[in-house]
């Protein structure tokens, strides 16, 4: 069998900057999903934060502004030490990342290009054209090859075995020859990135199902404030297709349906497109439920930047144009690009320390899988880039740390029953009536439930109403099989074994939700609709029972930005 | 919305099951601003679960979808329905690849060739404290070449290529263009003798396949050609 000192799960930036820190220092090995250049951390766009001053006009930003600017964008639900760690260390990641060959867009002195994004200060945000996350994972990719990091391609992992509160290994499905196999290994790092495909009208790539969170969440580790998802306010109204913030960094325009710069209304600074995400999405939502977006296309806005110079828009917005261009047959340099609020990220998952130690020895996580946390209720654009690039190597460093000083030793025997036990779960699957197409209509019906009552503005009435869908949906699951029998590359087998996964993740979110009678960044609720520092100044720590999530909760870590009112 | 029922030959192959591949004929109502992909989604949720094809992010950066479609290779994402001609839309997987199962090829290959050339940044010197200085200039000569995606559009369709396995293609040079033209990178002496050598540059007879094939536009064919004459003539042409 094989076994390792350490298995990565994931290949997106997280886990290839963990891998990049372990190789050569310890036998490591990741499996992941799709090859690592496939991960979703590609499709990034905007920019990674980090305060390098390389502006005339952001010379004074500093990492304490950076961590000011995020705690207050978290809605002070943020760990204020893991927030000046990121913040920190943020600087040398990026350079690091510079160093290795990211190609980042220039200043005319030759320094790293910055541009405005939300709810920062200053003109923070690293970018190369409107393409970072591409550049940073093929960079991160390509080191990984440098550094020789041994990787599965395309193998999925169902199981963590975890017993008397050690790790002891994984369980994975090889998608290209369909085996299952076992691997030893006394520590896993978690980095599987987010759950968005939960959601119906997302920005995010198939592979986004949150199975990572699942896997982790069966295995009793506990998942934290699950219930703040972020909303982006710019996709692309049928596909949901990302459109960045850095749009309206360099300058872009929200108008409505009348030609009004609506942002003015809601917040009085400038440029007003630049509020943190959690307001100009809910704000773009009211201007369309009260009539003043375009009717067509589900509901959308508009997003103009006919008025910049054709050069910009070519240069520094490439790829916006020709998304744009692709998608929606619209040349951004004619017309106003046509958005809606969009599900984009998970400030929430698996829980975590500043070092990615999870509550079961030798579990770490890093990245979008994750929470430290460092984005509290609301996450500022360009941050989660400089999360995975700064607590995946974190959680490699603490990994290694543990290889080398934990004296345990994995047993051989736990992995071997797990495998047995997950074989003859596929087997039951297969052997099951009800395969085809039941599997994703519940699917759909899941995502559908999601956007309507877990969605941007939500309340009692619609989360109860959400939380029942969800156990009905869990119950017809429960009658669910495979109908394909092949072995290889069986698409059918991995949609249902992911479907598991996001109605557990679906029901800790919309509870978690329910729970929490506040309002606070990302979550807003219409039947409590302010910030409740008395009673829920905490986070949401969810643990698996076979009978649903039980909920408890864990203190703030404040520093010396006290909660305020979060005025913009 | 306008709709239209259309017919797809898909591709299909088990090596478990199937002596030879075969097409299998699906019809889809389609709709405006549906793309390759949505169709071939819709067929593998609700008419054909057995059907296996890589997909991901469905907007052109992750690179999994490349296949065949008419006998042009494109990226099924990216590519309308709208723009596809003919009755009956042919769908198979990137040519001269070893078929895993239906449109999924073996991209070992494809990527072993992709590590021949070292790709990633190269420095002898030693990392300055902040960033290495990068003119806009210089940056601007990298500029198409760092989209990228590693589809292997490009590869795939090289009439080279499909019968010599030992050239390395349009896309491994194009990564090693990449770096050559990097103003920050000093590996030229460590990538010469790969890309001057018998898999190397100058396998290339100009079919532009790869450049059609893109579908990021990158010139390939100008990457390889500006390969060559570095190796030619010893030093960057940066006019």
């Amino acid at each position: 069998m094989n076994k390792f000192d350490v298995i990565i799960i994931g290949g997106g930036l997280a886990g290839l900057r963990a891998g990049i820190e372990l190789s050569g220092n310890a036998k490591v090995a990741m499996l992941t999903k799709v090859y690592p250049m496939r991960s979703h951390s590609s499709a990034a766009e905007g920019g990674v934060n980090a305060a390098l001053g390389n502006r005339g006009d952001n010379k004074e930003d500093n990492v304490y502004t950076h961590t000011y600017d995020t705690v207050k964008g978290s809605d002070y639900l943020a760990d204020q030490d893991a927030a000046e760690i990121l913040c920190k260390e943020g600087i040398d990641r990026v350079y690091e990342m510079e160093h290795w060959g990211v190609p980042f867009s220039r200043t005319e002195e030759g320094k790293i290009a910055q541009r405005p994004f939300g709810g920062g200060s200053y003109a923070r945000a690293c970018y190369a054209s409107d393409k970072t996350g591409h550049a940073l994972l093929e960079t991160m990719y390509e080191r990984s090859l440098k550094e020789n990091l041994f990787v599965f391609n395309e193998y999925m992992v169902l199981k963590l075995v975890v017993k008397d509160g050690y790790v002891h290994g994984v369980v994975a499905l090889s998608l290209r020859t369909g085996e299952v196999e076992g691997f030893i290994a006394k520590t896993i790092i978690i980095a599987t990135g987010g759950l968005g495909r939960i959601y119906s009208f997302t920005t995010n790539a198939h592979i986004n199902t949150g199975f990572g969170n699942a896997i982790a969440y069966w295995a009793g580790v506990t998942l934290k404030d699950s219930e703040f998802i972020q909303f982006h306010p710019t996709g692309l109204p049928t596909t949901g297709i990302l459109i960045t913030e850095g749009v309206r960094g360099e300058g872009g325009i929200l108008k409505n349906r009348l030609g009004e710069r609506f942002m003015e209304k809601y917040v009085s600074m400038k440029p007003p497109e630049l509020a943190p995400r959690d307001i100009v999405a809910r704000s773009m939502m009211i201007e369309i439920n009260e009539g003043r977006g375009f009717p067509d296309m589900g509901g959308y806005l508009h997003l103009d930047v006919t008025h910049l110079d054709p050069e910009i828009v070519k240069k520094r917005l490439s790829q916006i144009r020709e998304l744009t261009i692709s998608f929606m047959g619209i040349d951004p340099l004619k017309k106003p690009i046509p958005v809606r609020p969009v599900q984009h990220y998970s400030m929430g998952g698996i829980g975590t320390d500043i070092d990615g130690a999870t509550n079961i020895k030798g579990i770490y996580a890093a990245g979008e899988a994750a929470c430290v946390s460092v984005h509290g209720a609301n996450r500022l654009g360009a941050n989660s880039l400089l999360e995975t690039l700064v607590f995946g190597r974190r959680a490699g460093v603490a990994a290694l740390n543990y290889v080398r000083n934990e004296r345990f030793n994995p047993s051989e025997s736990y992995v071997n029953s797990a495998v047995v036990e997950i074989k003859s779960k596929i087997k039951g699957l297969f052997n099951k009536k009800n395969g085809g197409t039941e599997s994703t209509k519940i699917m759909h019906e899941l995502q559908q439930t999601m956007d309507k009552y877990v969605g941007i503005f939500r309340n009692q009435i619609g989360l109860e109403r959400g939380i029942e869908i969800i156990a009905d949906l869990k119950k017809r699951f429960e009658k669910v099989g495979v109908s394909s029998k092949g072995t290889t590359y069986n698409l059918e087998l991995i949609r249902v074994l992911e479907l598991e996964g996001m109605l557990d993740i679906a029901e800790v979110i919309a509870k978690g939700a329910l729970a929490r009678t506040e309002t606070r960044g990302a979550h807003f609720r219409t039947d409590h609709k302010e910030r409740d520092d008395t009673n829920w100044l905490k986070h949401t720590i969810a643990e698996y029972t076979p009978d649903g999530p039980r909920f408890s909760y864990q203190p703030v870590l404040i520093g010396k930005y006290k909660p305020q009112k979060r005025v913009y | 919305m306008k709709k239209k029922m259309r017919k797809f030959k898909i591709y299909r192959y088990d090596p478990e099951k199937d002596s030879k591949p075969y097409y299998r004929e699906y019809s889809v109502e389609t709709h405006e601003g549906m793309t390759l992909l949505d169709a071939i989604i819709h067929i593998s949720e609700n008419m054909d679960p057995s059907l296996s094809v890589r997909y991901s992010c469905r907007m052109s950066v992750c690179g999994s979808c490349g296949m065949s479609v008419n006998d042009s290779l494109k990226l099924a994402c990216k590519t309308q329905l709208e723009t596809l001609h003919g009755d009956v839309l042919k769908i198979e997987p990137l040519p001269s690849m070893k078929v895993i199962k239906d449109l999924v090829v073996d991209m070992e290959p494809f990527l072993d060739n992709l590590k021949k050339v070292k790709p990633y940044l190269i420095t002898h010197t030693p990392d300055p404290a902040k960033e290495r200085l990068q003119s806009v200039y210089d940056r601007e000569l990298i500029d198409s070449s760092v989209d990228c995606i590693l589809c292997g559009c490009c590869t795939t369709s090289c009439p080279v290529f499909w019968t010599d396995k030992g050239y390395l293609g349009p896309a491994a040079i194009t990564k090693a263009f990449r770096f050559l033209y990097d103003s920050r990178d000093e590996g030229y002496e460590d990538r010469l003798h790969v890309l001057g050598g018998v898999g190397g540059v100058d396998k290339c007879h100009h079919a532009y396949r790869c450049v059609e094939a893109c579908p990021k536009n990158i010139n390939t064919t100008y990457a390889i050609d500006m390969v060559k004459k570095l190796i030619l003539t010893g030093k960057r042409d940066t006019e």
